[in-house]
């Protein structure tokens, strides 16, 4: 940050202020990148090769139960996700914080393909299941209104030909659509759905074999660390991006 | 009050109203969400001869009988939901998952003779996964047959696999 100290005092100050944040973030996630990449690599490695290789199959599905150490930790990462934008969103709207505009931008297109990854990856477990690719039950329409969600989102971002206002109207989106995630977490429990319900709950012991939840816990583990490292390096690179625009072209 | 205060209470203000909104929406959609009805939901409350409804239920153990109209197997068995059982008549192929025990969706039409004439049937699986071995010990234990319903609590697997 050579440059701060030649640009005149008003704009340092300005600078300081509005960059402090991101700067301790880019310190510290340039710090933890590699090893959050690693170990998610390391994860999914063990996890992938576990549930679809040594995992036992289940006595009515079969080996198509396989699905789900990529069925559900998509499932899981799509509302995740989205809670994460939401409160992105909330630091914007509230706080004025820049750092969570430009995470919310770089969560939104990641969470978007991974919702599509879950409706794809359901709609191919639902076909040799239930005997549909698709139905019009509550939770399967709730999540895909979760992908629309996205890419609404995404779309408004990049809506207005001032950044700002549009930061403002997908923070406003990304929160309105805050509600549809207890929707499709008890979408299942609330309506009579194809959806069976959840098979985990704080309450009950898992409806699952340990020899099933063992690898879809490294499945998830590495899908998580995955999408974390995902969003870190591409938040860094626009936080480096929004830095060169300012110096560069004044922006 | 501080300008990040005031934003504060609005948005949550708002959120708070826009929740309100929605609860009041879906409770009022309730009946038109869900995706199936049961069978005592069909006979207490018949809705018009002829429309097309979703009926949901388990099949009824040791009533899967198969005729045959002109070389075409037509399934027939009850659905229930341990209140009523409906009959439903299905021609065309069963999904994988379909026996007794499973719970199941069939979309068609209700006769005036209470007989459900299916034109789609899909299968519903539960919320259990388990290896082929644990099912099987579970089988051998006594205490749960496929036919009967859903497995029993997987925190009971363990006592109740183990030999005695």
């Amino acid at each position: 940050m050579t440059n701060t100290s030649s640009s005149p005092p008003s704009q340092s100050s300005f600078n300081i202020h509005r960059f402090a944040n991101p700067r301790t973030f880019l310190r510290f996630a340039s710090k933890i990148q590699s090893w959050v990449t690693i170990s998610a690599i390391i994860f999914l490695v063990i996890g992938v090769i576990w549930g679809l290789c040594f995992s036992p199959a289940d006595w009515q599905q079969g080996d198509s139960v396989r699905i789900m150490y990529i069925h559900v930790p998509m499932a899981i990462l799509a509302s995740g996700g989205y809670f994460a934008l939401a409160a992105c969103a909330l630091c914007s709207l509230i706080w004025k914080h820049p750092l969570a505009d430009l995470a919310a931008g770089e969560i939104g297109p990641i969470g978007a393909v991974i919702t599509a990854l879950c409706l794809i990856t359901g709609s191919l477990w639902g076909k040799p299941m239930w005997g549909t690719w698709w139905v019009w039950d509550a939770r399967l329409t709730s999540v895909l209104v979760l992908f629309f969600l996205y890419l609404g989102h995404i779309t408004l971002l990049h809506a207005f030909d001032n950044q700002q206002k549009g930061y403002k109207a997908a923070a406003i989106l990304a929160l309105v659509g805050v509600f549809d995630l207890p929707i499709i977490k008890f979408s299942v429990n609330w309506w009579h759905t194809l959806h069976q319900p959840s098979t985990f709950s704080i309450i009950h012991a898992p409806a699952m074999s340990l020899s099933m939840i063992w690898p879809l816990i490294f499945c998830f583990m590495g899908f998580a660390l995955g999408f974390i490292a995902l969003v870190c390096m591409q938040l860094r690179a626009a936080i480096l991006e929004r830095q060169v625009r300012h110096f560069l072209l004044n922006e | 009050m501080k300008r990040k205060t005031k934003r504060l209470w609005i948005i949550l203000g708002s959120m708070a109203s826009f929740a309100i909104a929605i609860v009041l929406i879906l409770s009022a959609f309730s009946s038109n969400l869900v995706y199936f009805k049961a069978p005592s939901q069909l006979i207490n409350h018949p809705t018009v001869k002829g429309t097309t409804i979703r009926l949901g239920g388990m099949v009824l153990a040791n009533s899967l009988h198969y005729s045959h109209k002109d070389q075409t197997p037509t399934a027939q068995f009850q659905v229930t939901d341990g209140q009523a059982a409906i009959e439903v008549h299905y021609t065309g192929i069963l999904p994988d998952l379909f026996r007794e025990g499973q719970s199941v969706i069939a979309i068609g039409t209700l006769d005036k003779n209470n007989i459900f004439t299916a034109s789609e049937v899909l299968a519903k699986h539960d919320e259990t996964y388990m290896p082929k071995e644990v099912a099987d010990a579970l089988r051998k234990s006594g205490k749960w047959d496929p036919k009967y319903g859903p497995p029993p609590d997987a925190a009971t697997w363990d006592h109740m696999t183990q030999p005695k």
